[in-house]
């Protein structure tokens, strides 16, 4: 179709709906978001719902002991992992506005984890590991002369161990992030403070911080919400093994499809709104002006 | 004002070379464990990758007799795990160009009709993006499965692509609105006044403007898709229509698996994000950082 005979047909269905023209464009260049979020949102948001809709399955989850685990693993990888990192995150942002050429070398590798795919790198740790010929059991043998642990058979260890591969890999993005918010602090701040002789940790409390509390406050909710569905870091890592004791709600979602319980799946999930709805509701408020 | 400490001409005594040497050391004391902290999980990759098969547990920090002979295997297809490496790689560069396009197209249209157009409802349409970049991806999966079986797509590379779409392009908009909403008003109305259709108007005023942030999506859809494992193994299964990741990850079920070809392939794979993303460093970072630090 030519520009010209779109044109005519939107000047006609204007007149058909009374709308101004200038909006008939604006609703034919949003169809097809609208047509993806019908499809590929709404749709499957309501059949989930509706798989979901049994209150045997509620029943059913509340007795499955994987399940109580996974809620308490997923609660305890938030609060843990998150704020491990965010604080990490927090003073590596100071570290990276230091201007040296090595710090500027460093900032660009510093990214490489975010930016390769998960799946090798992730395989990668696992191998280091392995508790008989992983280069980190090697690496204890060698200097003790003793047996490492068998790392990934430990649900307390494993758990912990993908806390920090999702630490190692989400860490770059979030000191960008909150290295961009620094950048944007007005230098003379800092110059005045030093005037007035102003340490190291007082321009911190009474400058940095408070520029930069609402960023990290959305930055830590963000990934909050984001890592309820980190499914790669557990799952490449430890598959949700030993005996089902490491899985998170992202995870075990997929495990009960794989065991044919769709239903458990879909309400897996639904249980795990209570947790993100007051996390998106907050955030919504906050960036929806 | 400047600090005195950077004062041009000030004599250089001792006191002060030694407090320029240890704030030195102390950053060299956060740096050193940062690149090693980066590095290693890349490094071991890399070390299975030219070690030859019996030499990958040594547990060396260089490999006796490094070895391109993995390299090899992967590139001519010549281990049973790898006889679609090629045909693998081609799905991945095929569905994530497909979805950074598609992306670009849909989220500029958007953004476009909210931002400039002043669509009514534009609000509710962008509440609606937003409320879906908060779903987390992995919930979306299971549902995002069964409706692509209704849909009769499994198995189908286009299932990945919209799905990597729907995943993609509700941060997508985000960001193109907020850089489209910094342009000013007035070119808009002089485009207008000339009797320029709102069509031309995003054609060629529009698009070319956006340019720098238009590359910072088109980027980020690309490497979301490259880099997907969950959906694309949930999607595909096919030998021939799956992408490498879940070639890799099949790897990890079965017990006699060639681990430094699976290294070897891993590191393949995480050669042209790298590229990417070096090469288009400068507007990720402005591009795609500018929306965070506004909320």
């Amino acid at each position: 179709m030519t520009t010209a005979a779109i044109k005519q047909d939107v000047r006609q269905v204007s007149r058909g709906l009374a709308l101004s023209p200038r909006q008939v464009w604006g609703l034919l260049f949003v169809a097809p978001y609208l047509a993806i979020f019908v499809g590929f949102v709404l749709f499957p948001v309501g059949y989930a719902f509706w798989l979901a809709r049994d209150p045997a399955l509620y029943v059913a989850l509340a007795h499955d002991p994987i399940f109580l685990r996974t809620v308490v693993n997923t609660l305890v990888f938030l609060i843990v992992a998150i704020n491990v990192k965010m604080v990490i995150a927090l003073l590596l942002s100071g570290f990276f506005t230091h201007r040296r050429w090595w710090v500027k070398v460093l900032a660009v590798l510093f990214v490489l984890p975010w930016a390769v795919p998960s799946i090798p790198t992730i395989i990668s740790v696992r191998f280091m590991l392995n508790p008989e010929w992983g280069v980190i059991n090697q690496l204890i043998f060698s200097l003790t002369a003793e047996d490492g642990p068998n790392w990934l058979n430990d649900p307390t260890l494993a758990l912990a161990l993908s806390m920090v591969v999702h630490i190692w890999k989400s860490l770059p993005f979030w000191t960008l992030i909150l290295l961009a918010g620094r950048l944007a602090i007005p230098h003379e701040l800092y110059e005045a403070a030093s005037v007035d002789g102003a340490g190291r940790w007082h321009r911190f409390a009474y400058i940095t911080w408070p520029s930069m509390s609402t960023l990290y406050v959305t930055c830590t909710l963000l990934s909050m919400i984001f890592t309820v569905g980190d499914f790669n870091s557990v799952y490449l890592l430890t598959g949700g093994g030993p005996a089902d004791l490491t899985h998170v709600l992202a995870t075990l979602g997929i495990r009960y499809l794989r065991l044919d319980q769709l239903g458990m799946a879909m309400a897996s999930i639904v249980c795990a709104l209570p947790l993100v709805l007051p996390l998106v509701y907050f955030m919504m408020k906050r960036l929806s002006k | 004002m400047t600090m005195p400490a950077t004062l041009p001409g000030r004599p250089l005594t001792t006191r002060r070379l030694m407090r320029g040497v240890s704030a030195e050391a102390g950053l060299l004391l956060i740096g050193i464990p940062v690149l090693l902290w980066t590095l290693i999980p890349i490094y071991h990759m890399f070390l299975f990758a030219i070690s030859p098969k019996d030499a990958a547990f040594s547990g060396q920090l260089w490999p006796e007799h490094p070895t391109l002979r993995n390299f090899e295997i992967v590139l001519n297809q010549q281990h049973h795990f790898l006889y679609h490496f090629w045909r693998q790689m081609l799905n991945s560069l095929v569905i994530s160009c497909a979805t950074a396009v598609i992306t670009l197209l849909v989220a500029t249209t958007t953004a476009f009709a909210i931002s400039r157009l002043r669509l009514k409802g534009g609000r509710i349409v962008m509440n609606m993006a937003l409320l879906t970049y908060f779903i987390p991806a992995a919930f979306l999966a299971v549902p995002m499965y069964k409706t692509m079986g209704v849909y009769g797509l499994l198995d189908n590379d286009w299932s990945l692509v919209l799905a990597m779409v729907t995943v993609a392009s509700p941060y997508a908009i985000w960001i193109l609105r907020q850089a489209s909403d910094k342009l000013p008003v007035e070119l808009d109305e002089a485009a207008l006044i000339d009797g320029a259709s709102p069509f031309q108007l995003f054609r060629l005023i529009y698009l070319p403007l956006m340019v720098p942030s238009l590359i910072a999506v088109g980027t980020y859809a690309l490497l979301l898709a490259w880099n997907e494992y969950l959906y694309a193994f949930l999607l595909l299964s096919k030998e021939t229509a799956i992408t490498l990741p879940v070639a890799l990850g099949n790897f990890l079920s079965a017990d006699d698996s060639p681990w430094e070809l699976l290294m070897t392939a891993g590191f393949i794979y995480a050669l042209p994000p790298a590229a990417i993303y070096y090469a288009f460093r400068r507007y990720m970072a402005s591009g795609l950082t500018a929306g965070a630090v506004k909320g």
